[in-house]
């Protein structure tokens, strides 16, 4: 037992890193951290101090290792950062691995029973003997593995100066209305709390401070933000097959549809949610309900885009309102199912065979995966296209702070659809025919009266009246209005965020690198003297916007979590001369992107 | 003025209101032997072509929705699929009526895990699989219902076991499985309508000659040998709800099933007794058939009253799809309910 850290620190004194730290928690899957974990986040979080929580977790149910890795700063930096401050060892086979890839002056609170202390001489360790706590705070012995993480929690707020009433708070609300999990779970953490208080010696070096950078936030993941945006988009036919990380989008939904898309006057529901035997089916699904007239959408990953394609080039050319979320992981093939990636871009932007490009959208923040999943179903209905909503891994299922959304008012943009009334007085309608001159043509929904809004959808070619056609003219005209209706909707989609600082020294980024780029730029400003400025894509096709920054930066590095520098490619696509600006940096480990990384490449490529 | 010499049905509609575009398949495929029959079957049934959804996939049957309801909205989708079309359009909206045109290729190769789930689910249609044995679209492959000892046209001999899309389809508890022939109008023309009354996956397979590339000696599946082995079970007679008393059925001489649209489904024996809502009977007279090289067509299995997938997904009547904004979309008051929940 140690009553103060038994390796001193070796020459340099610390200085206290005060409310900006991360926390690295190593356990065994399936034991139950994640409670713990989450309460350890959120007690902080409620201190007012902004946070992220990023789970490094295995393709696994129970016992393969597993991270949690907390980032609390002061600024607001809630990328993941590589180096670690305070380690918690409670998995036996990574422990070692643990200590030694820690920076020299880190904190580490190990389990009694690993010895982890002889390891190192550069570290501060110490020892908790949690069998032993847990045993003398917890009656039920059965009870003592799922509550010996909750241990920890408490030592770490004692030593980082957490007020355990947030501590006591946070567990509540995870674990709420389930009394008795949460007075167990309270009396393990007061537990460790009572055993630092009196077996520990303070230490200086890292230190949580009340603020209230966090007053009126609230933590949430992404699928939950997406589930929320469809919801209120008045999604009505969703089809889907499991797949992680997307899976949660869907049982999101399905929660709060229970709850809130119940027709009061009959009990029944207003949504269809189905679980379809594979990813051909479920976007069969989507298709066939979009065609309908109904707002559908899935929600999947990589593979299931994969699958997914033949029908989504269906959709494309046959021009049917769909809503594909890719929640993308590292791939390809099977890859690694739980870690991050912004691998998917070029498969969403060009997906099928033939000439495709589709509208695809790349929120960067929990608003955004709220909003631009309600805006697709805007966006599919006016251009009677698939619309892709492109997250990832990181967004979709880890722990963000954000501001509560705002209601997003009107009606719904339901497109260009003709009813009855409309039908009898048009003389010459044609499905395909681009009457408007901008590439968009009026449709009719299944079951229409009247008997003139029949029509027959096909995914082979036609003229613009749905007849088959084999005519090259016919072929062309049709292929090329496609093209003319998804430029233009570069009115339509979401405009790229520019940060401008009169730099002709260019960012550009898109979706859950933000935070890094952000953390970068000011490294950038602060250490190196290199200030940038900064646009960050938000949809394809790309506006007016993306082409004036190209036209405008002497060089600009585009951050991109691939390997193959998939954005950069589709920018060449359309602006080939620009994209000879353009700089990959470039980030595809499976871990979550980090400022340094960013920092690291565009100063390698010199100044 | 003179009374219209124009037949129409009960909802005033000529059988001219049931036809499509001209068929652009071979002169004589037994396919379009079958859109007659569904053209002459959805005008006696008297179903508003404007509520009807025609389904397909990809090959010679899967363009058949085009000669037929041309009304209707027609949806010629990829290969196998069309369940799951289907199961996407039901969804949006009930009150359409769909029908599913598909062939053995694209129902028994990649869409057989389609079919399956449909008829799992209970997805209200009318799946009608065109079955002559070949790739037509592709010039004269075997389907996977392609007989052992079949012969293509250049001579090569089919040695694996076909499927059977009957069979599957009861063992799946299908609640109304018929196969038929397109060379007896009469039988389809009544199971068609018997299927129209159904509630959820009524399943035919109907037996279509393909004049090209099937049709020579050697072929199972040839109009000659069709003719000479087909064995109807029963013969059907079909009262439709709108008539009910009109006519009588002589009792003691027919079995008969009722529909819940009040329609009646009579069998009159041919040779022996056949129950269709005896599943397990109905499999051995099958097999039994199979093995003695007879080709059995008729209502093959009925049941009533299953929950479909409107059942399941405990959906409101009205369609989905064109519900208004206020019962699709929460207030601003649920939104804070879903953030206070998070705070």
């Amino acid at each position: 037992m140690s009553l103060a850290p038994s390796t001193s620190l070796q020459a340099e004194e610390t200085k206290t890193l005060i409310n900006d730290f991360s926390i690295e928690v190593a356990t065994v899957n399936g034991s139950g951290s994640q409670t713990a974990n989450n309460a350890l986040l959120r007690a902080i979080f409620q201190m007012g101090i902004p946070v992220s929580g990023k789970n490094l977790f295995p393709s696994n149910i129970a016992g393969l290792p597993t991270w949690f890795q907390i980032r609390a700063n002061a600024k607001g930096y809630v990328a993941r950062k590589h180096d670690i401050d305070l380690m918690i060892c409670m998995n036996p086979e990574t422990a070692k691995d643990d200590v030694m890839k820690l920076p020299s002056g880190s904190t580490v609170i190990f389990d009694e029973p690993l010895k982890l202390d002889t390891l190192r001489g550069d570290l501060s360790f110490y020892s908790v003997p949690f069998q032993q706590i847990v045993s003398a705070s917890c009656p039920e012995p059965k009870l003592h593995k799922l509550v010996k993480n909750m241990i920890y929690v408490g030592v770490a707020a004692n030593t980082l100066g957490i007020d355990m009433q947030e501590i006591r708070a946070a567990i509540a609300k995870q674990l709420k209305g389930k009394q008795k999990a949460v007075e167990l779970n309270q009396t393990a953490a007061q537990a460790g709390f009572d055993w630092a208080d009196s077996n520990m010696l303070p230490q200086d070096r890292l230190r949580v401070i009340r603020d209230n950078k966090t007053d009126g936030m609230l933590i949430m993941d992404g699928n939950t933000a997406c589930a929320l945006g469809a919801m209120f988009a008045g999604v009505t036919v969703v089809a889907w097959y499991p797949i992680t990380p997307s899976s949660s989008v869907v049982e999101k939904l399905s929660d709060y549809a229970d709850r809130y898309r119940i027709d009061p006057a009959t009990g029944k529901r207003t949504i269809a949610i189905i679980q379809m035997e594979d990813e051909l089916a479920s976007a069969g699904v989507v298709i066939g309900a979009g065609w309908a007239g109904a707002r559908a959408m899935t929600a999947t990953s990589g593979p299931g885009i994969s699958l997914m394609s033949e029908f989504i080039g269906l959709g494309y050319f046959a021009e049917c309102p769909s809503v594909f979320m890719d929640v993308t992981r590292m791939g390809p093939s099977t890859g690694l199912p739980t870690r991050t990636s912004q691998g998917d871009i070029g498969l969403t932007a060009k997906c099928s065979h033939g000439d495709t490009y589709h509208i695809c959208l790349y929120p960067g923040s929990m608003e955004e995966c709220y909003q631009f999943t309600y805006q697709a179903f805007d966006l599919a209905e006016r251009f009677q296209t698939p619309v892709f909503v492109v997250s990832d891994l990181d967004l979709g299922m880890q722990n963000w702070i954000t501001k509560p959304f705002t209601y997003l008012e009107g009606p719904f943009d339901r497109g260009k659809v003709l009813d009855q009334t409309q039908l009898q007085e048009i003389q010459d309608w044609g499905r395909y025919k681009d009457t408007d001159e901008d590439g968009i043509c009026w449709r009719t929904i299944p079951g229409t009266p009247g008997g003139k809004g029949g029509y027959f959808t096909r995914g082979t070619g036609h003229n613009p009246y749905a007849g088959y056609s084999e005519n090259p003219e016919d072929w062309k005209s049709n292929i090329d209005r496609l093209q003319r209706k998804f430029l233009g909707a570069r009115a339509a989609v979401p405009c790229p965020i520019l940060q401008s600082t009169g730099s002709k020294r260019g960012l550009m980024a898109f979706g859950s690198s933000d935070p890094a780029v952000v953390e970068a730029r000011d490294i950038l400003r602060d250490t190196c003297g290199m200030p940038t400025d900064y646009l960050r894509i938000r949809a394809l096709p790309f506006t007016e916007e993306v082409e004036s920054f190209l036209r405008d930066m002497e060089v600009i590095y585009l951050v991109e979590q691939n390997r193959d520098g998939q954005m950069a490619s589709l920018l060449r696509d359309f602006f080939p001369d620009l994209a000879v600006k353009l700089r990959n940096v470039l980030h595809y480990d499976s871990t979550a992107i980090t400022a340094q990384t960013i920092v690291d490449q565009i100063i390698a490529f010199g100044k | 003025m003179t009374t219209n010499p124009v037949p129409t049905n009960q909802i005033g509609l000529t059988k001219q209101d049931y036809v499509g575009a001209k068929s652009t398949l071979c002169a004589g495929c037994g396919h379009d032997a079958i859109t007659s029959q569904i053209i002459q079957s959805a005008w006696e049934m008297g179903i508003e072509p404007h509520r009807v959804a025609k389904l397909s996939g990809i090959g010679c049957s899967s363009k058949t929705p085009t000669y037929f309801l041309g009304q209707a909205w027609g949806f010629n989708s990829v290969h196998g699929r069309a369940a799951s079309v289907c199961t996407g359009v039901t969804l949006a909206n009930r009150q359409l009526v769909n029908i599913i045109a598909s062939g053995d290729g694209d129902s028994m190769s990649i869409g057989m895990g389609q079919l399956v789930h449909m008829i799992r689910r209970n997805v209200p249609v009318v799946y009608i699989l065109e079955d002559n044995g070949v790739y037509g679209l592709t010039k004269g492959q075997f389907s996977a219902t392609a007989d052992v000892g079949s012969t293509l046209k250049h001579g090569s001999v089919n040695e694996i076991p076909p499927l059977d899309p009957c069979t599957l389809a009861m063992e799946l508890g299908c609640g109304f499985v018929a196969r038929s022939f397109s060379g007896n109008p009469k039988q389809l023309n009544m199971i068609l309508k018997a299927a129209f009354a159904h509630k959820g996956t009524a399943f035919i397979d109907v037996i279509s000659p393909c004049v090209t590339w099937n049709n020579h000696e050697g072929s199972t599946k040839s109009y000659k040998t069709l003719k000479d082995k087909e064995m109807p079970l029963h013969e059907l007679g079909f009262v439709p709800f709108y008539e009910l008393g009109a006519v009588e059925i002589p009792p003691g001489e027919a079995r008969e099933v009722e529909f819940p649209d009040g329609s009646r489904v009579t069998f009159r024996a041919i040779r022996e007794d056949y129950d269709p809502t005896d599943r397990f009977g109905g499999y051995r007279t099958i097999h039994k058939a199979r093995i003695k090289g007879e080709f059995l067509t008729g209502l093959l299995y009925v049941q009533q009253g299953k929950p479909t997938l409107h059942d399941f997904m405990h959906l409101t009547e009205a369609a989905i799809a064109t519900l208004p904004q206020a019962l699709v979309k929460p207030g601003p008051e649920v939104l804070q309910a879903c953030m206070d929940e998070l705070l």
